[in-house]
Order: C-alpha cells, then sequence, then structure tokens
C-alpha cells in the first residue's frame, strides 16, 4: 500500500503526472492549473522526470504541440483551466479526432466575462462535446486516481482517445486533504509501456495525419468517432476493477449514495457532492428517503446506466455549476433528463443552478434543493423548474 | 471507385500508403491554366521550383510539359518565369476559353 499524506488536489496530480513519467508536457499557466504544471516542471528539471516539457505561448499553443509529440508517438500531457481551455478548443477537437490519447486535467473555473478564476464547471461543459473523454473528481484523491486511470483508459487499443480530468478550481486545487498515494513502482506499473499506433517517427512505416476528408468520407469518420465513445464504458470499468487491485478504491460510471430505497435524489458533480452527502444523511436522520448520484464518467455519458439507477425515484433534483445560457436547462441538467426520457416511470425533475464563479455551495442550498423535492413530492407540483439558488435578488 | 464504410476506416484519419496523393486528382478546381510558349523558354526550371505542387515536369534537364492534373492555377509559375528578352514563357490563360 501507499503512503498517506496531507496534500492539495493540483499536487496530487503532479505526483501522478510524475509517476506516470510521460514522454511530452506541452502547457501554459493559467490559474488555477498554474500550480499544478509548475509542480510537473520542477520535476523535469529536477530530473524526477524523463519528461520533454515544451515551453509555448498560449494554449493554442500547448495542445497544438501535443498532438504533434503524439502523433509523433510519444505519451504526452498537458492541463489548463478555463480560458485556457476556451483558447485550445479548436485544436482540442483535432486531438480527438485525429485519436491521440492525450491526458489533460482540467481545473475547471469559470470563464469570462466578467473575469473570475475560481471554481465553476463552465470550461469544462463547453468543451463536453469536443469527443474527448472526462472524468470528474470530488476531491484530490478521486482526482489523484482519475488521473493514473486516464492514461490506461485514453490508450487502451480498442479506445486512443484523449481524456480530461476534472477538479474543481481551488475548493479542490488549493486545499490540503488526506490521501493516499501508490508508490511509484505500483503506478508504473498499472500505466505500463506506453503503445504508439502509427507513430510519425516510424520512419520504415511512413504515415500522413490530418489529411482533408470532405463529402465523401466525413460522416464515416464521425460516426467511426460515435462507435468508439460506446466502447469507452466498459473499458472504464475494466480499469476500475484493475485499479481497486492495486488502491483498494472502488471506481464506477458514476458514485450512489443512499440511492437504492431512496424517494428523492441529487445528481450533482465534483466538489459539491461531499456537502450535499452530509445533508443527505440529515435528511435520512428525519426519516426522508434522501440519496444522491454523482456523475464521474461524464463523457461519454453512460445514459442506459444513470438512466436505471435514477428512474425509481419520485422526485430529482440535477444542482448545475454551469448554466447553459438560452437553453432550458444547466447542461447536466439535460443529460439527466435524456437519461430519463426513455422511461415510461421517470421522476419528476427540477433544476438549479448554484456555485458560480466558485461561490460557496453550503448545506443550507443542498437543504433548500430537497426541502423542494419533499414539497413536490407532498403537492405533486413544481415552483420553477429551473432556478438560480444563492443569487441575490 | 467503391467507397468504404467507416468501419473499414483507419482510426483518426491516417493515411498509411504513402504518396497516394497521386490518385487525387485536384486539378479541377483551377479557374486559370497555365500555358507554356516553348519559344520564349529559356529553361532555367524557375517554375519547376516555384510550383508548390508537382505540376512542371522536367526531363533530362529540360522543361517538359504542364501535369494539369494537380495544378491549381496558382500563377506563380507565370509570375517568377523570367522569360525571354520580356517574354513569358508562361502565361495564364482563363479556364473555358
Amino acid at each position: 500500500m501507499g503512503k498517506v499524506v496531507a496534500v492539495t488536489g493540483n499536487e496530487a496530480v503532479a505526483e501522478a503526472l510524475r509517476q506516470v513519467n510521460p514522454d511530452v508536457c506541452a502547457a501554459y499557466p493559467i490559474t488555477p492549473q498554474t500550480d499544478m504544471m509548475q509542480r510537473f516542471a520542477s520535476f523535469a528539471s529536477n530530473g524526477k522526470v524523463k519528461t520533454e516539457v515544451i515551453l509555448v505561448e498560449s494554449e493554442h499553443s500547448s495542445m497544438s504541440a501535443c498532438v504533434g509529440a503524439s502523433a509523433a508517438g510519444g505519451r504526452v500531457i498537458t492541463a489548463t483551466s478555463s480560458q485556457g481551455l476556451l483558447l485550445m478548443l479548436e485544436i482540442v477537437f483535432i486531438a480527438s479526432g485525429l485519436r491521440l490519447p492525450i491526458v489533460m486535467p482540467v481545473v475547471n473555473r469559470a470563464v469570462s466575462a466578467p473575469i473570475n478564476i475560481h471554481g465553476d464547471h463552465s470550461d469544462a461543459m463547453a468543451a463536453r462535446d469536443a469527443g474527448w473523454i472526462q472524468l470528474w473528481s470530488e476531491n484530490a484523491q478521486e482526482a489523484y486516481d482519475n488521473a493514473i486511470q486516464a492514461f490506461r483508459i485514453a490508450e487502451h487499443m480498442d479506445i486512443r482517445l484523449p481524456a480530461m480530468v476534472c477538479l474543481d478550481g481551488f475548493i479542490i486545487s488549493h486545499s490540503i486533504e488526506r490521501l493516499e498515494y501508490l508508490d511509484d513502482k505500483t503506478v508504473s506499473d498499472f500505466v505500463g509501456e506506453f503503445k504508439a499506433v502509427n507513430p510519425l517517427l516510424d520512419v520504415e512505416h511512413p504515415v500522413s495525419y490530418g489529411p482533408l476528408i470532405l463529402t465523401d468520407y466525413y460522416m464515416e469518420y464521425r460516426k467511426a468517432h460515435d462507435d468508439v465513445m460506446s466502447r469507452v464504458s466498459k473499458v472504464v470499468l475494466d480499469v476500475a476493477a484493475d485499479f481497486k487491485k492495486i488502491s483498494g478504491r472502488e471506481y464506477g460510471l458514476f458514485e450512489t449514495y443512499r440511492l437504492d430505497d431512496a424517494e428523492i435524489g441529487i445528481v450533482v458533480l465534483n466538489s459539491a457532492a461531499g456537502t450535499s452527502k452530509d445533508v443527505i444523511d440529515d435528511f435520512r436522520n428525519k426519516g426522508i428517503k434522501a440519496g444522491l448520484l454523482k456523475p464521474r464518467l461524464m463523457r461519454p455519458f453512460p445514459y442506459n446506466e444513470v438512466g436505471e439507477a435514477l428512474k425509481h425515484l419520485k422526485a430529482l433534483c440535477v444542482l448545475d455549476r454551469a448554466d447553459a445560457f438560452g437553453a432550458s436547462l444547466g447542461p447536466l441538467c439535460s443529460d439527466i433528463m435524456s437519461a430519463l426520457y426513455q422511461y415510461k416511470d421517470k421522476p419528476i425533475i427540477v433544476n438549479k443552478i448554484y456555485g458560480l464563479g466558485g461561490r460557496d455551495f453550503m448545506p443550507s442550498q443542498a437543504e433548500y434543493a430537497l426541502n423542494d423535492l419533499v414539497s413536490i413530492l407532498n403537492t405533486g407540483k413544481i415552483k420553477t423548474l429551473k432556478e438560480y439558488i444563492g443569487v441575490r435578488e | 471507385m467503391k467507397l468504404k464504410g467507416w468501419r473499414e476506416l483507419n482510426p483518426g484519419c491516417v493515411i498509411k500508403e504513402p504518396g497516394n496523393s497521386v490518385n487525387f486528382k485536384t486539378g479541377s478546381w483551377r479557374a486559370y491554366r497555365p500555358v507554356w510558349i516553348e519559344e520564349n523558354c529559356i529553361h532555367c526550371l524557375f517554375c519547376w521550383i516555384y510550383c508548390p505542387d508537382m505540376s512542371v515536369k522536367v526531363k533530362d534537364g529540360k522543361r517538359g510539359e504542364f501535369d494539369l492534373d494537380f495544378c491549381k492555377g496558382c500563377g506563380i509559375c507565370a509570375l517568377e518565369c523570367p522569360g525571354k528578352k520580356g517574354n513569358k514563357a508562361i502565361v495564364m490563360q482563363e479556364e473555358g476559353k
């Protein structure tokens, strides 16, 4: 077993990246990701990793360098947040279209304007349909564990897709928590040797990346991408089963908390799930059957499994730490509604937008959400389908 | 040529057959066609050097005919052509004329 430490989320993910020891890292600093990549750059300058660290002038260039390095045949990482993710977004789509298994921690932060550096899911939600795998993490331990598993999932020969590992900016990235590190050899054995597919540097087998593909074949490539996304869930579960053997920690496509016999439930991503679980315990103590579902694999979204896990509820509140302006619902709520649409009997669903720009998610907000569900159960009526909570009128 | 289905494609649009661009003739985009006027040609081969594709053919060190299968009509060859005594050896002519 590994050792127990007290570290920040950024420190934990940087440690995972050191243990994986990738070939290339091209990153550009942005709050709150900065200290993760600063720590990783220190590992490189102090000879703790063999990684070639490429200094670039922007995130557009960092992802471009990652695409080149990955196509060349290397195990490649970067990390970003907020505006950085938006600036590289053009190349983010190219990385997935070229099926390059780049691993990228995303330290979730609000997007401008107004400019704000704090934790919020608007950045990763803007990139959720870019054809990448997205693993979301409640705390530093999950971020560390997801970062290690992301390499195995992304590099799996049935998959070969890039993967983001999301963790909440500041709330997780800069808070110190207890967690367990695996030892270096366990991690390097777990991720294994990187196997390149069609590397540009294999001069015996010359290949070209990035051809122009027009009306005759574009749609076939998109269908192939849709197909590979459908194979990700199984690999995520297989990798999680192997990870449990080395860590004792259990992961699935999502986590459920007191959900099996629940009548009302909350769906929430990342750090706010911890607070919500405490409040669910309070409601259970009052005799109210409340439960929670926290998605881990956000893309590809496991619609069937999530639907099966939630369909028995009578009322459900989806908490979104991002809005989808102009859509009727927040991004997570739209996915949850889609997952449940196929069932004849399904819960009444409401959506609450919380915590934008890093505003604290307080237990009182989880209580408010659950009390709203209790009143929906009692009256059968929805007061508001979607509302902002913790906002001043 | 029978087009492949989505299951038959190389993942990530990777091309594994080197030089297969010869199979895809791209000259149909052209609006202007270069025309070679042999009597004005000094065989400096500037056109061969400057052509962004491989549309100028050279045989035994001498300028040959254009290969219009891949010529997009960019006109760089005509621009760079020094000609002979002020007369260009390459001029651009509108397609269809």
